[in-house]
């Protein structure tokens, strides 16, 4: 009865979906019927929650009477990987994306009060006509709720790699990333009917793309962290194509970031925003379509469908198509905007978006290539890390390298001499300190040295971004103490943000050149050495989990004799989909991690019965998720500020008025 | 740093290592073999390469890039060697060929792209229409203290 209900609100809120682009089109003119189209996005969240709710319903109960519970779900797995299991199926996540579709087209009319009426009911319009082409997809290709007429006695259970924690936060936070970027697009296709680009236009897109990003950034960096603890070999990146998926709208939303900033304060490249607000939204369909279709394959590949990828296909070309055409139709009567000097904050941010154009581009291409070249003559190729490595990374260094510069220049035009004056202290140290890791960290890397001189420079290139807004050292304490609490939330964000990248850096850097592998067949007793540790395995167990079953090793890490901690790896076998996993054990130091891995049953030399124990010393690991997270953070701030100015601006209207 | 330094240092002699049955007896070999797996796809895997992947077939590459460098091919040999037996697919780094042209130029071209036109719109002098007072006032409003 329950998924009856459920799969009367889905069609429900398509219905919604479709009363509010009717409304919201027709509330252009009339503000009543505007209004009427806002309501009508609420009540197609609040229907797909009461769908969500049941699905959640129907898996935490085991009903196998739907479809999908029995294809994904088991009675035996626990509580929280039922509930979470809802949204790691195809139509499950599916319902989840609908939800973040709608949840954010209620938003706007909740949030979007400064917004000028018509911009906002042609955003409404268009966000409605996105839902209804998700939703119509959800309720008539991907029908979480279809029942089967054989019941199952049992489900066939999830994917045991996604019977984790981090299935719970891992794939909402990459939603609501994915589809904030939503109401950017809607945004930016409303201004094109409307034919109104402008400064206050490019801010009110500001607030959604800064949510959107540091959403992604949170969902993107939780996933490089499961697949660091889960898939077992310490690696967090592996240039995937899901990965790569994700990474795209990332990347066009952190130049979107910028170059809103650019139309905002300086009204310059209006057709640039646009046209960069308009590819986020489709690199984020483009994901969805990738990772669902199987069109590629993925060491993270789930709930994969051809025919279903089909139609997403056809959704993101119809979307997208439409606004690009409406862009190439309307963008060459925008105005310019304003004039640069080659010298200036303006040209500094255009070369960032170069750059994280062209490392998207590089993406793009990079996880497309095997189909372009299969149409091309036949030829299955793989383009994969080392590919990227010399692509991707070196565009992405050009544009490290200069970063820093951007913020010290003043808008229209800067002063070249007064930004280098401003850094050099910076420059001289992070060049120092990439000379003491190359003379000091053994093995010698050059490379790896450079890269970490590199994270050196953005590191002190942020706070010196700080240094210079409050004038340390430059003017007298009192007016340091002025501006520093005067300094608005924005500045900290943005210099936060550029801090995270460079934790990130000095982290990738690090673990990637100077990471130490030990791996050694051992009985119980036997010890192994790892970088200065010390790992014993004192004996390996089984465990009889709620729907596994494990062996499991304990192992103590000692340091110069000392215990530093105890890791107990697993390695785990699920009967029910007749899976064997690895869940291995992390010990944390500082910065470092050690990660232990416990393998397969062994014969060992003496007779005796061992087991591949894998261990990895993972120097400064920590730091390539906590920077990340800091980019989120800084974004998170910047929000802060700027809704706190769009109230302000509001009140100052309300006086005036 | 020094702590690293000695901890590092202790470390280099057990250098790569991955599954101690495989393992190559020279460690420079060892080493060089090492690299190559990153390189070299594990066919039948969901996009790992032989180096992470614990499938036969990835133990049976392994196996065979390790015979190759300890017969003494050099690295480009054992890659052309793996093309000729499996076919492009195998590398996980297309070789820059003609037809593979467009992947590995593409980056430097958007780069060289996107300077081109930045150069063209600093050249250009013209200057936006100027705002009515109506929206000169709204923008004022609008963009309150947003300058800093």
């Amino acid at each position: 009865m329950i998924a009856e209900l459920g799969a009367f609100t889905l069609v429900l809120a398509l219905a919604c979906s479709i009363v509010q682009v009717g409304l919201s089109t027709a509330g252009v003119r009339r503000p009543v019927l505007a209004g009427a189209g806002e309501g009508a996005a609420t009540a197609a969240f609040l229907a797909l929650a009461v769908t969500f709710a049941a699905l959640i319903h129907a898996f935490v109960t085991s009903d196998f009477s739907v479809a999908n519970v029995a294809a994904n779900s088991h009675t035996e797995k626990p509580l929280l990987y039922r509930v979470a299991g809802a949204w790691g199926s195809h139509e499950g996540s599916m319902v989840l994306w609908c939800m973040a579709l709608t949840g954010f087209g209620a938003a706007v009319g909740w949030f979007g009060r400064d917004l000028p009426r018509d911009l906002r009911a042609r955003t409404m319009a268009v966000q409605g006509a996105l839902s209804v082409a998700f939703l119509a997809y959800t309720v008539f290709a991907s029908n979480p709720m279809a029942r089967l007429t054989e019941i199952p006695m049992e489900g066939r259970s999830l994917n045991p790699l996604l019977q984790d924690p981090a299935l719970a936060v891992h794939p909402p936070m990459l939603y609501l990333g994915y589809v904030g970027f939503s109401v950017v697009f809607s945004l930016a296709v409303a201004a094109l009917i409307g034919g109104r680009i402008d400064a206050a236009w490019a801010r009110w897109v500001r607030p959604w793309t800064l949510a959107a990003w540091s959403l992604l950034t949170i969902g993107i960096t939780l996933g490089a962290f499961w697949a660091y603890y889960e898939l077992g070999w310490g690696g967090w990146w592996f240039w995937d194509p899901v990965e790569n998926a994700s990474f795209m709208p990332w990347l066009m939303g952190a130049a979107l970031l910028h170059s809103a900033v650019v139309t905002e304060k300086r009204g310059a490249l209006p057709g640039w925003t646009l046209f960069l607000a308009l590819a986020t939204f489709t690199f984020s369909m483009l994901g969805a379509f990738l990772v669902r279709s199987g069109v590629l394959t993925s060491v993270h590949a789930f709930a994969v469908d051809p025919t279903r990828g089909l139609l997403l296909l056809g959704i993101l070309g119809a979307a997208s198509g439409a606004a690009f055409v409406l862009f190439a139709w309307r963008a060459p009567t925008l105005a310019p905007g304003g004039v640069f000097a080659p010298v200036s904050r303006e040209s500094a941010i255009v070369v960032n978006n170069i750059v994280l154009t062209a490392a998207a581009a590089t993406v793009l291409l990079g996880t497309l290539f095997p189909l372009i070249r299969e149409a091309m003559d036949g030829e299955t190729v793989s383009v994969g890390p080392p590919f990227f490595n010399l692509t991707f990374v070196p565009v992405m260094v050009i544009g490290l390298a200069i970063l820093p510069f951007g913020p010290m220049l003043s808008w229209k035009r800067g002063d070249a001499l007064g930004a280098v004056q401003r850094l050099w202290v910076a420059a001289l140290a992070a060049f120092g300190l990439g000379l003491l890791a190359l003379a000091v960290v053994s093995p010698h890397k050059a490379l790896a040295s450079a890269g970490l001189a590199l994270g050196f420079w953005l590191l002190f290139g942020a706070v010196a971004e700080i240094v210079q807004r409050i004038r340390l050292f430059r003017a007298p304490g009192a007016e340091v103490w002025r501006r520093l609490s005067g300094l608005p939330r924005g500045a900290w964000g943005s210099s936060l943000a550029h801090a995270g990248l460079a934790v990130f850096v000095l982290g990738a850097c690090f673990e990637t050149a100077w990471k130490v592998e030990v791996a050694e067949v051992m009985g119980p007793g036997r010890q192994v050495d790892l970088a200065g540790y010390t790992l014993t395995l004192d004996k390996v167990g089984i465990i009889d989990g709620p729907n596994f079953l494990a062996e499991q090793g304990t192992l103590t890490v000692r340091r110069n004799g000392r215990t530093v901690c105890t890791g107990e790896p697993q390695r785990r076998f699920y009967p029910a989909g007749g899976q064997t996993t690895q869940e291995v054990a992390i010990c944390a130091r500082g910065l470092d991690q050690v990660y232990i891995t416990l393998g397969e049953r062994r014969a060992l030399p003496d007779g005796g019965e061992g087991w591949l124990v894998r261990g990895y010393f993972n120097p400064w690991v920590q730091l390539i998720f906590l920077g990340p997270l800091m980019m989120a953070l800084g974004g998170g701030v910047s929000l802060s500020d700027r809704r706190l100015r769009l109230a302000v601006g509001r009140k100052a209207g309300a006086e005036a008025a | 740093m020094k702590r690293l330094l000695i901890v590092l240092g202790a470390l280099l002699c057990i250098a790569a290592a991955s599954d101690p049955a495989e393992r190559l007896p020279d460690p420079a070999q060892e080493a060089r073999a090492r690299a190559l797996f990153q390189e070299v796809r594990c066919l039948v895997c969901q996009n790992e390469s032989i180096d992470d992947s614990t499938a036969d077939l990835a133990h049976d590459l392994r196996q065979v890039v390790r015979e190759q460098v300890a017969a003494g091919r050099s690295d480009q040999q054992v890659r052309q060697f793996l093309i000729a037996r499996y076919g492009e697919f195998v590398l996980l780094k297309p070789p820059l060929t003609f037809a593979n042209l467009a992947l590995w130029a593409a980056p430097f071209a958007v780069l060289l792209i996107g300077g081109l036109l930045l150069a063209l719109r600093l050249r250009q002098k013209t200057v936006a229409e100027p705002l009515s007072p109506e929206e000169e006032a709204r923008l004022a409003q609008l963009t309150r203290d947003g300058r800093d």
